[in-house]
């Protein structure tokens, strides 16, 4: 190494020439491809609402097409569970639950979150008649590690439980993360929410798997099972959708 | 300049004589956690390879100008550029792999391999054989990599690719597919393997006892 390689003024010089050559690839590139992103996590999330909806072999591979066809995206004030217009452009209730506008505080639950909108973007299920099949709730609450978001999907009578699909989670690989384990997600099917008005539903250990208000917590995540019985005790109650639910505003 | 011989040296060299992993052992945590399925395997070599590549022939091109107090600096940030735009990539055209692989693309960042090529190598070498030793030593891990995952998919799963190979016993047939090869540490096994049967083949590569 030659000596005038390290003088000061060469050194920083390079430094600097390197970090702006490479600060210019990073972010050309990621604005280039934003918009492709942006459409591929939208038709992943419309997938996980496919596979809630139970349509995923009719689906065929062509999610966007299939959810067009069988699933309408609504919007219910939560504390009325009456539906209302969409609120805005691009509304999104994970956003607006720190807008002022939206904003309500959560208070009395250990759910794990402080805020929430106030209008929630529920989905709603018709058949080939277009009957109403099922009502795809979002659902979030704070697991081990972080928020577990996921999607509750109900069955028309508002009471017995489809599927309950997990799409992002941080829970511990092998042990909470098998919230998003098959076999662990049939146990939730054809269970009870309500039992005469109230929230019934239970996770919990050596749950009898005939017992249509109880599911077996997931062993050795006991915290993250937790997690998803206080997400669901929120969101199902009086400051969830328990209004929604029990207006059955999708009847009318 | 290096004729052809050379080149061909430097560029297949690293595949079996020479290996990243089976004999330098360097890279072992990303080979261990995302073989268990081949496509996954595949995507991870195609990014460390092109990342490998890419960043020993930047390295190259101004390894004249790089001042030696602060070189491992300057490698990282080539380094880290590199693996962003290829997961940027990645979200973009492969988003169900990418997800796949979470946190493993970016750890290619401290990926040994590409690091010590970058230092042993591309710091003293032109562009054109540094391009083909990353892209060699890209090959070598890509290697053991593709062993890994068509053995742990073919007997865990009973698929190559995702394609039925042997009927599990869940789907009516008869293979009964083995728990262990799924389960990331069962890679330790496998890599041990191949290093014996490597070694077995070159002895060369055996060290002396001591």
């Amino acid at each position: 190494m030659s000596a005038k390689k390290e003088t000061l003024g060469k050194t920083v010089g390079v430094v600097v020439a390197v970090c702006l050559v490479c600060s210019i690839i990073v972010s050309g590139s990621a604005v280039g491809l934003r918009s492709l992103q942006q459409t591929n996590a939208a038709l992943d999330k419309q997938s996980n609402i496919i596979e809630a909806a139970g349509l995923m072999d009719k689906a065929q591979g062509d999610i966007a097409a299939t959810f067009d066809k069988y699933v309408e995206e609504k919007y219910v004030d939560l504390s009325t569970g009456e539906y209302v217009e969409k609120p805005s452009e691009n509304y999104d209730m994970y956003k607006a639950a720190k807008d002022p506008n939206y904003t309500v505080k959560v208070e009395g639950s250990n759910v794990g979150f402080q805020q929430r909108a106030s209008i929630a973007a529920i989905y709603v299920v018709k058949d080939d008649q277009g009957k109403v099949d099922r009502i795809i709730l979002p659902v979030h609450g704070s697991g081990l590690w972080d928020l577990m978001y996921g999607f509750l999907a109900i069955d028309s009578d508002g009471n017995t439980v489809r599927e309950l699909v997990y799409y992002n989670q941080k829970e511990t690989p092998g042990l909470g993360g098998e919230i998003q384990n098959p076999s662990w997600k049939a146990k939730w099917s054809g269970k009870k929410l309500y039992e005469d008005g109230e929230v019934a539903i239970q996770v919990k250990k050596n749950a009898n798997p005939s017992d249509p208000y109880a599911v077996d917590a997931l062993s050795g995540a006991t915290l993250t099972s937790n997690g998803v019985q206080n997400t669901l005790t929120y969101w199902l109650g009086e400051n969830g959708y328990g209004p929604y639910l029990k207006n059955q505003s999708w009847k009318s | 300049m290096a004729d052809v011989k050379e080149m061909k040296k430097v560029l297949f060299g690293p595949v079996l004589d020479n290996n990243p992993i089976a004999l330098q052992v360097l890279g072992v945590c990303s080979a261990l956690a995302i073989t268990t399925k081949l496509e996954t395997a595949l995507v991870m070599s195609l990014a460390l390879t092109s990342v490998c590549a890419f960043s020993s022939l930047f390295i190259s091109l101004i390894r004249k100008q790089i001042p030696s107090s602060v070189r491992i600096i300057i490698q990282m940030t080539i380094i880290a550029s590199l693996v962003i735009v290829v997961d940027q990539i990645l979200k973009a055209y492969s988003y169900e792999i990418s997800k796949q692989l979470s946190v493993f693309v970016g750890l290619i960042i401290t990926n040994c391999i590409v690091m010590g090529r970058a230092e042993a190598y591309a710091m003293k070498s032109p562009p054109m054989m540094s391009l083909l030793d990353g892209l060699g030593n890209g090959l070598g891990y890509s290697m053991v990599l593709i062993i890994i995952g068509t053995i742990k998919e073919l007997f865990g799963f009973g698929t190559i690719l995702g394609f039925p190979v042997f009927e599990l016993v869940q789907n009516g047939g008869w293979y009964q597919g083995n728990g262990l090869l799924i389960l990331p540490f069962s890679s330790f096994f496998l890599i041990g393997g191949l290093i014996w049967a490597i070694r077995t083949i070159r002895p060369a590569q055996v060290e002396p006892k001591e």
